[in-house]
């Protein structure tokens, strides 16, 4: 049996496969839809396109009830790769449809390497102030930095993937102790104790996390919101314990002890990624209609410094008009404070010129392949019109 | 004698549909000795744009009670800009007239009202509202802390009366001080009294003896001015020539505030005091005078937005979109007639009153981009015109080719309904917006949306042409094989249309977001409509080529295309959540609904076993037969 009649073949090859997978696909992207209301758009990406599943929770039972965005989009390239290989056969009146097709799989592809790979930080500046770093708008970090050399800083940052669970400990080779998580809440609210008596103590006894209540609260999906975890984390060394400590995002100092003769800093922060260049937001600007409260336009005025290169210069980005450096994207995103405090955010995604490609192929197939349609259309009118009139 | 009749008969019915058309375009004189048309061409700044007073004279109505014109209790009607006029000149006049719509019944009964109380059983005037506006008050404090879409319908009712009730007394208190009787004698004492009055307020702060009714008088115009300078709605004095700003416009309040600083009253603040004193001693032509010295002072600065506002204006009064609709009703008809008799008479004369229709709505949204300085589409309301407009040309090119009148009822269909469609959309108010800072790109605007949105049409015009296929089918004889076979011809031509003009907008979409957002694709509930209708004919061409269905079962598939279409259009507005998520109300939802029911209804009806197809259960028993609306024969 050649190959090629392999039912295995002939099932990816069918074009019932096709259809049955676009019109899976046009569930998944309606339901996804819906479900966005109650989940947001990260919530909705991660459990309906960006896996192989989509699970539902019934009574603590995962069970899968559709194919994922990953499996769809997989048998989609599959199927499409396939029936190239086996079925079709090339032609110039079939170039068109072989370009679109070309133009999908790189579409597809490009998708992937997106889900996979684009990296999404946020930079927050108020007027004047400088920025090495962005930030992740979901990720934290338990960072503690050696602040005691003057020119220096050693920093150890812990994901908090390792301290997620209760009694869990880390011990790092640049650590002179332990540091070990009695609790970790993925979201939370906090209180001085006077204020809110009924609230549960931190457990902390240093810092002003003695002095703080803290709950858990449910996760939030609203794009306008943010997760905001505490931890309370207890520091050991070969003696025994150093104190234990209150960490959350919320809390905007640092939180700094000495050990052994030297000096350090903790903080549970959104995750940073530092840059070989610096940012000052010069001024931010607001304009609205005149009259009315309907924005006209946002933008920043910024000075970007480059300490590698000594390349000093200004630059705007507003609404449509992003800068793009070192393999970034700064876009104007929001904005905070009466206008004082410019939101950006910043995008890494190497595969952003992918559906660029894609959209040049899927355009010129389709017009490649409807316009030989039309032309034989017409042709085969002409022909008939005078076949009729000879009649 | 029968070409001669195929001939004249569409000429005629296209000089009627001329004449029509005409008809809307001739300017009328509304105020009668009072040239109010001329007085609605006066340029306010509202919402980010100048705009003719005739505009927010309408835009107003249309809000407050879903209709342009006002019935006096004695049976008159009246323009918007006539009662726009009472109502900033002699607010006494207008307080009387029925323009605050009321349907919730518990509304009603909080303001003490019956519905035969009303015009129309549902129209209420000021005067009969406002003895209980502090019960109304009460109940908005209360609906006011409930976030805007978890409010009950009374809730919503409330609040949107509360809401039209305060434009109301915000136009009143736009162009003079309604309770102070006549504003010209009122700036007048001012004026002349200017100096006076800031010499005892000097005198009465540094505690000397001093005039203390000059002072009291002014300390009161500096109370009033600045009340209407809050209160008032309308920006109406424009920025002196050669100010740095051409859009700082000053409300007539926050104007005379500034005139403390010397007594001078800007001129535009005198010329609004003069008109309203002309109008309330009956003066029409000192009243016309004052509106053409005005809108000379304004040409000769503002040569260029005085020309909009007359546009604009003029555009108003003609209603194109209107005209159209009519137009695209008797085009509808008349291709549903041609199929029955004359077919060559009346299929011409369909056609031709279709291409009317085509160009007034072309002329329509030209006027619209002219006036707004933008790509066609930039709202829901405007978007819903396009969408006629797109079908409309389509099916023009598909009666080119096909000639059978077929394309033209559909595009009668649609056109009407879009334009019904954007009849309710635009009672929300100016349909003319400023665009956002995130949208505002032409090129965008142009490219991304205007292809999606041809993308639209296209699915539409597929849509329909599968329910003319199923009704002819279902319940005429009139769908003969190559009748049938035309029309799957046309719905396969227009779904790949459909598929290139969606998917590449769609693609530009996700272009556009990447530009300004760094990412390509966001899953975004609109972007996800709009993919859906991609894959949507992406499955109609597939299983056409797969032969997996029929014709029809390529019927079908298209009508289910509006389904998604809609959905994709309106549905996702309802969601409220996302980057496109736009004014779209809970009655939109209803009728969204109720379309989706009926285009399951026409699936249903094409399903039906072929049995029961009169047009095919006859087809077996029937000779060679002319073909529907052949006009080559």
């Amino acid at each position: 049996m050649p190959f090629a009649k392999h039912p295995l073949v002939q099932f990816f090859t069918s074009l019932k496969l096709t259809v049955v997978l676009l019109a899976l696909s046009i569930i998944l992207v309606f339901a996804a839809t819906l479900n966005q209301v109650h989940l947001g758009v990260w919530g909705v990406q991660e459990k309906w396109f960006r896996s192989f599943f989509v699970w539902h929770d019934f009574n603590g039972f995962l069970v899968p009830v559709f194919p994922g965005g990953f499996t769809i989009g997989g048998l989609l390239l599959v199927n499409l790769v396939v029936s190239h290989v086996y079925r079709f056969k090339m032609s110039w009146k079939k170039s068109g449809i072989t370009i679109t097709h070309a133009g999908l799989i790189l579409l597809l592809v490009g998708e992937l390497v997106t889900a996979l790979y684009q990296e999404d930080f946020q930079m927050r500046m108020d007027e004047g102030e400088t920025k090495r770093y962005s930030e992740s708008p979901r990720i934290v970090e338990l960072a503690i930095t050696d602040i005691t050399g003057p020119d220096w800083d050693q920093v150890v940052v812990i994901p908090p993937a390792h301290i997620k669970a209760p009694g869990s400990v880390v011990q790092h080779p640049e650590l002179p102790f332990t540091v070990k998580a009695h609790y970790y809440y993925p979201n939370s609210a906090l209180q001085m104790k006077t204020q809110a008596p009924n609230m549960p103590e931190s457990g902390a006894d240093k810092d002003i996390g003695a002095r703080l209540a803290v709950a858990p609260v449910p996760l939030t999906y609203k794009d306008n919101e943010r997760n905001l975890p505490s931890a309370l984390i207890e520091l050991s060394g070969p003696s025994g314990s150093l104190g234990k400590w209150l960490l959350s995002p919320w809390l905007i100092d640092t939180q700094r002890f000495d050990y052994e003769g030297r000096t350090y800093e903790m903080a549970l922060r959104f995750k940073r990624e530092y840059k070989d260049f610096s940012l000052t937001l010069l001024d931010f600007t607001h304009d609205r209609y005149p009259g009315t409260d309907i924005p006209k336009n946002f933008s920043s005025h910024l000075r970007l410094v480059n300490h590698v290169t000594g390349e000093d210069r200004e630059v705007l980005v507003y609404m449509n008009n992003p800068l793009r450096y070192q393999g970034l994207t700064f876009f104007q995103q929001g904005f905070d404070n009466n206008d004082t405090t410019t939101i950006l955010q910043v995008v890494r995604n190497p595969g952003w010129m992918l559906p660029y490609i894609a959209c040049l192929m899927l355009t010129l197939g389709l017009f490649v392949q409807f316009g030989i349609g039309l032309y034989a259309f017409t042709r085969k009118r002409k022909a008939r019109a005078a076949t009729t009139a000879n009649a | 004698m029968k070409r001669l009749f195929s001939l004249l008969v569409p000429l005629l019915v296209l000089a009627l549909g001329v004449a029509y058309l005409a008809s809307s375009l001739r300017p009328h004189k509304p105020g009668g000795d009072y040239d109010l048309a001329a007085f609605g061409e006066l340029p306010t700044l509202l919402n980010g744009r100048v705009k003719p007073l005739d505009t927010v004279a309408r835009t107003s109505l249309l809000q407050m009670q879903e209709r342009q014109t006002v019935r006096t209790p004695d049976g008159q009607q009246l323009e918007p800009i006539e009662w726009f006029t009472r109502l900033v000149f002699s607010p006494g006049d207008a307080d009387g007239l029925q323009v605050f719509k009321i349907m919730h019944p518990e509304v009603l009964a909080l303001m003490h009202l019956t519905s035969e109380d009303g015009d129309d059983g549902r129209r209420y005037s000021f005067n009969q509202l406002e003895e209980h506006i502090a019960d109304l008050e009460r109940q908005v404090q209360l609906a006011g802390s409930v976030e805007a879409k978890k409010r009950t319908p009374f809730q919503s009712a409330v609040m949107q009366l509360y809401g039209n009730l305060t434009v109301y007394q915000q136009l009143k208190y736009s162009l003079q001080d309604p309770e102070r009787g006549d504003f010209l004698t009122t700036l007048r004492g001012f004026a002349d009294n200017f100096d006076a009055g800031v010499a005892a307020v000097r005198a009465q702060a540094a505690g000397q003896a001093h005039d203390e009714k000059a002072a009291a008088a002014i300390l009161d115009h500096a109370r009033r001015f600045q009340f209407i300078g809050e209160f008032g709605k309308l920006l109406v004095v424009p920025p002196p020539a050669g100010a740095a700003d051409p859009l700082d416009w000053k409300k007539v309040g926050q104007s005379l505030m500034t005139s403390f600083e010397d007594g001078r009253i800007d001129p535009a603040v005198l010329a609004w005091a003069g008109m309203g004193h002309a109008w309330r001693n009956g003066l029409p032509a000192e009243f016309n005078q004052m509106v053409a010295l005005y809108r000379d002072r304004l040409t000769a600065t503002y040569g260029e937005a005085m020309a909009k506002t007359d546009v604009e204006t003029r555009f108003n009064a003609a209603a194109p979109f209107y005209t159209s609709m009519v137009l695209f009703v008797a085009a509808f008809l008349l291709a549903v007639f041609s199929w029955l008799r004359w077919p060559k008479a009346l299929g011409r004369s369909a056609v031709a009153l279709l291409s009317l229709a085509a160009i007034v709505t072309t002329a329509g949204i030209a006027t619209r981009m002219w006036l707004e300085g933008r790509p066609p589409v930039t709202n829901l309301y405007s978007s819903a015109v396009f969408i006629g407009w797109g079908s409309v040309l389509l099916c023009l090119v598909l009666e080119f080719f096909y000639r059978n009148a077929i394309p033209t009822a559909a595009a009668g269909l649609i056109g009407f309904c879009t334009l019904l469609v954007a009849h309710h959309l635009s009672l929300s108010g100016d349909t003319l917006e400023m665009m956002r800072a995130v949208l505002d790109s032409n090129f965008w605007l142009a490219t991304h949306v205007t292809i999606v949105t041809i993308g639209y049409s296209a699915t539409f015009v597929a849509g329909a042409l599968g329910i003319l296929y199923i009704v002819l089918g279902v319940f005429t004889k009139l769908l003969t094989e190559p009748v049938a076979k035309k029309l799957t011809g046309m719905v396969y031509g227009i779904v790949c249309f459909a598929t290139l003009f969606s998917l590449v907008g769609t693609i530009l979409g996700g272009i556009w977001a990447d530009q300004s957002w760094g990412r390509f694709w966001g899953w975004d509930p609109k972007e996800n409509g709009a993919l859906m209708i991609v894959l949507w004919n992406a499955i109609i061409l597939h299983c056409r080529w797969g032969g997996l269905v029929k014709q029809r079962g390529i019927m079908n598939l298209a009508i289910a295309g509006n389904i998604i279409t809609s959905w994709s259009w309106f549905g996702t507005n309802l969601l409220g959540v996302g980057l496109h998520s736009y004014g779209f109300t809970e009655s939109g939802a209803v009728v969204l609904g109720g379309f989706m029911l009926s285009q399951l209804f026409f699936i249903g009806l094409g399903s039906l076993p072929t049995g029961l197809w009169r047009s095919f259960k006859s087809a077996a028993s029937r000779g060679p037969e002319r073909e529907l609306g052949d006009q080559t024969s």
